[in-house]
């Protein structure tokens, strides 16, 4: 199969879709409904819209420092698309489309990135690790809960991201060490989207390939084109079963690009080229994942107006909703979610706290 | 003389510093070609060249470790750790060797290193981007822990630090950062690390505070002092490990009373180890029980909550009144 085939020294990226929309490898067309391919590209533009709109939110000063997603949407989705509901989801802190998939609302979503800690409140049954800011250091986790799915004999697939820059903290080969040394149902998304803040991919690591790495820890590595849904689909859904069958861990590169900025505090143009944004946006996987919906007849132009403006008002009323929820944060908030139950020098503090802040303005 | 903000008076340092003696090297994550996220090193790769200024993978621990066989190997370097809450995967070559090679090896090898980190909170960031993280260091026998508060004493204490023969942690107060401008001198001049400043005189009590937090507390004590007529001597602690206690203690036998305002933390943070140093050094003097102003005992809350955790004006103008009167 296309996983254990692939040679990262010496194969090319695996690409299924290309720029225009046609299909270059019948051979490993994934299979996939028509229902499922049309929510895929549902949540791809959800999660451009929304991510299009924080990023004018914030300009407008009314959202928090953002980290934009725009020409990711395939490498996120694709992948996410392969799990069940009952697998995990590992998240860094750039993976919207993901978490959109995954079934967490953008209320959510935006709330975090808001600034709020309502945020990061979901139901348990999620199965989604909170967001992850300190690079690469949730790798580990994502090891630790296929490590106690072995244990429990339980069959279900832990899906974990990182970025091309998090692939050079130690813990990103620690839990690759580890995944391979146990054999964890794993999957681990590298998103190479070209840079680490200023630093180009080229200056993170000499290895030729991200998905190389792979083989110092005796697991498969493969590379893909991120920016084709397919193609992220197809290898993600093999990566799946070769996990959910005992048959270990799969390191994916998938081959994207960043078209915005790191976030929104970040100024690209100091360190990178406008020329290499214009090439790029020409792979945008959105665009190339609605012109084939629209060639096999699933999709229409219309159908895609209709949904723009549904989503865009939909998103607007989302951040409408985070605003106001926003201004009413409690006191409490803050301390309740130390310990299980307030230690009495916390009990302490917050009663003074509150004292303090209910004799004055906030 | 430069009129610079504390971003600047950083590069400008840097700057006359690494003219001046080749062995100095500036590197971390994003700190070559765009001058590190907060431009602390702007335009000095374009001058030094790419062998002296340049950009790493990203990975604390890399950092932190070559620099410490850097030092071995005879250069200077100063590094940045983009913000201070990630230093964490370096915390380990910090605690591990950078504060104990020069023990280890009975003085053989001594690290002539800076490691250099924005920290503190207030700016709207996200997780991860607002702690306060001195005692983690100053609790660390080895290390040597700087906290600048102003333009002036930026240059003169980083260029102390760079000059240091044991490593030090050069912490920056980030809120501060472009808040205003001070003279800078163009000459050559240090300020000795372990050394704390009166920044006013005054004869009711004796506040204490670093980084960041010394304007909030002059703001406080401006108000008091026109409002109350209490008269307060304000210390910049200015360096955080050594705790210059002498200057401490002279001030509080004049005045009798103790504050220490900190945005760490309370419980085992700096305050509770300055109160100690009062209590063993003043205790007969004082009139009230020594106090502390501080961050609260819990994780520092994203930016909508965040004005809950703060240390502000008010808190400290408060506890002044109440430890006055008491
Ligand atoms: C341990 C750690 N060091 C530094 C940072 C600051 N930082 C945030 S994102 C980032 C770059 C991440 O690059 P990459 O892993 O490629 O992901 P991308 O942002 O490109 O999605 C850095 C250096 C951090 N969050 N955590």
């Amino acid at each position: 199969m296309i996983i254990d085939k692939f040679n990262p020294l010496e194969d090319e990226m695996i690409s299924i879709l290309n720029k225009e929309g046609e299909i270059v490898r019948e051979d490993i067309l994934p299979e996939i409904s028509d229902d499922k391919l049309i929510e895929m590209y549902k949540t791809m533009l959800l999660s451009r819209i929304a991510d299009s709109k924080a990023l004018q939110y914030q300009r407008q000063g009314r959202m928090l420092t953002y980290a934009p997603n725009k020409g990711q949407e395939a490498a996120q989705i694709g992948s996410v698309a392969a799990i069940e509901k009952e697998d995990w989801l590992v998240p860094a802190f750039r993976e919207l489309g993901a978490w959109l998939y995954k079934g967490i609302s953008l209320e959510k979503f935006y709330l975090y990135w808001y600034g709020n800690e309502r945020g990061s409140e979901f139901s348990e049954n999620e199965k989604v690790l909170p967001m992850v800011v300190p690079i690469a250091s949730q790798l580990p986790h994502a090891v630790g809960i296929g490590m106690a799915s072995n244990i429990k004999g339980e069959k279900d697939v832990t899906l974990a991201y990182v970025g091309d820059g998090g692939t050079s903290e130690g813990e990103f080969h620690e839990a690759l060490n580890f995944s391979g040394v146990f054999k964890t149902p794993n999957v681990f998304v590298i998103q190479n989207n070209g840079w680490a803040i200023s630093l180009p991919r080229q200056k993170q690591t000499a290895s030729k390939t991200l998905a190389q790495k792979a083989l110092s820890y005796g697991i498969p590595g493969i590379q893909v084109d991120g920016n084709d849904i397919l193609a992220m689909y197809a290898v993600t859904k093999k990566a799946v079963e070769r996990a959910r069958n005992g048959e270990g861990p799969t390191l994916i590169e998938a081959v994207t690009y960043r078209l915005g900025a790191h976030t929104t505090s970040d100024d690209p143009t100091i360190y990178r080229k406008d020329e290499e944004v214009e090439e790029w946006a020409l792979k945008d996987p959105l665009t190339r994942f609605q012109k084939y919906l629209i060639d096999k007849g699933l999709w229409s132009t219309e159908k895609d107006e209709k949904l723009r403006e549904e989503y865009s008002d939909m998103v607007t009323k989302t951040f409408k909703k985070v605003e106001k929820i926003g201004t009413d944060t409690e006191l409490k908030d803050i301390f309740q979610h130390t310990y299980s139950k307030m230690t009495p020098n916390l009990e302490e503090q917050y009663e003074s706290q509150k004292k303090y802040f209910e004799g004055g303005e906030k | 003389m430069p009129l610079l903000n504390n971003i600047g008076a950083l590069t400008y340092a840097l700057e006359q510093e690494m003219e001046k003696d080749k062995s100095v090297v500036v590197y971390g994550e994003d700190a070559g070609l765009e001058g590190g996220v907060f431009r602390a090193t702007k335009g000095l790769q374009e001058k030094f060249g790419e062998k002296r200024v340049f950009d790493t993978p990203l990975a604390e621990a890399g950092i932190v470790g070559s620099a410490v066989g850097m030092a071995i190997n005879g250069l200077k370097p100063v590094v940045e750790i983009q913000f201070s809450g990630f230093m964490l995967p370096a915390y380990n070559q910090i605690v591990a060797h950078v504060a104990r090679m020069r023990n280890r090896s009975r003085s053989r090898y001594k690290l002539p290193m800076v490691i250099r980190m924005p920290y503190g909170g207030g700016v709207r960031s996200p997780e991860h981007h607002s702690e306060s993280p001195e005692t983690l260091f100053a609790h660390i026998p080895g290390l040597k822990v700087v906290i600048p508060s102003t333009p002036y004493d930026t240059k003169g204490l980083l260029l102390s630090a760079i000059r240091e023969e044991d490593p030090v942690i050069f912490m920056e107060p980030k809120r501060i950062y472009r808040a205003f401008k001070q003279e800078v001198p163009e000459e050559d001049y240090t300020i000795p690390i372990g050394k704390a400043k009166v920044v006013k005189k005054g004869e009711d009590i004796t506040v204490v505070a670093w980084g960041a937090l010394v304007r909030e507390a002059s703001k406080a004590i401006k108000t008091l002092e026109e409002k109350e007529g209490i008269s307060v001597e304000l210390i910049d602690l200015r360096t955080i490990s050594p705790i210059d206690k002498e200057t401490i203690i002279e001030s509080v036998k004049k005045t009798g009373r103790f504050l220490v305002v900190h945005e760490a933390v309370k419980s085992f943070g700096p305050g509770a180890e300055l109160i100690s140093i009062v209590n063993e050094g003043a205790f007969l003097y004082l009139e009230a029980p020594p106090s502390r102003v501080t961050g609260l005992d819990v994780t520092v809350p994203l930016p909508k909550s965040e004005h809950f955790f703060m240390v502000d004006e008010r808190r400290i103008m408060d506890k002044i009144k109440e430890l006055v009167k008491y």
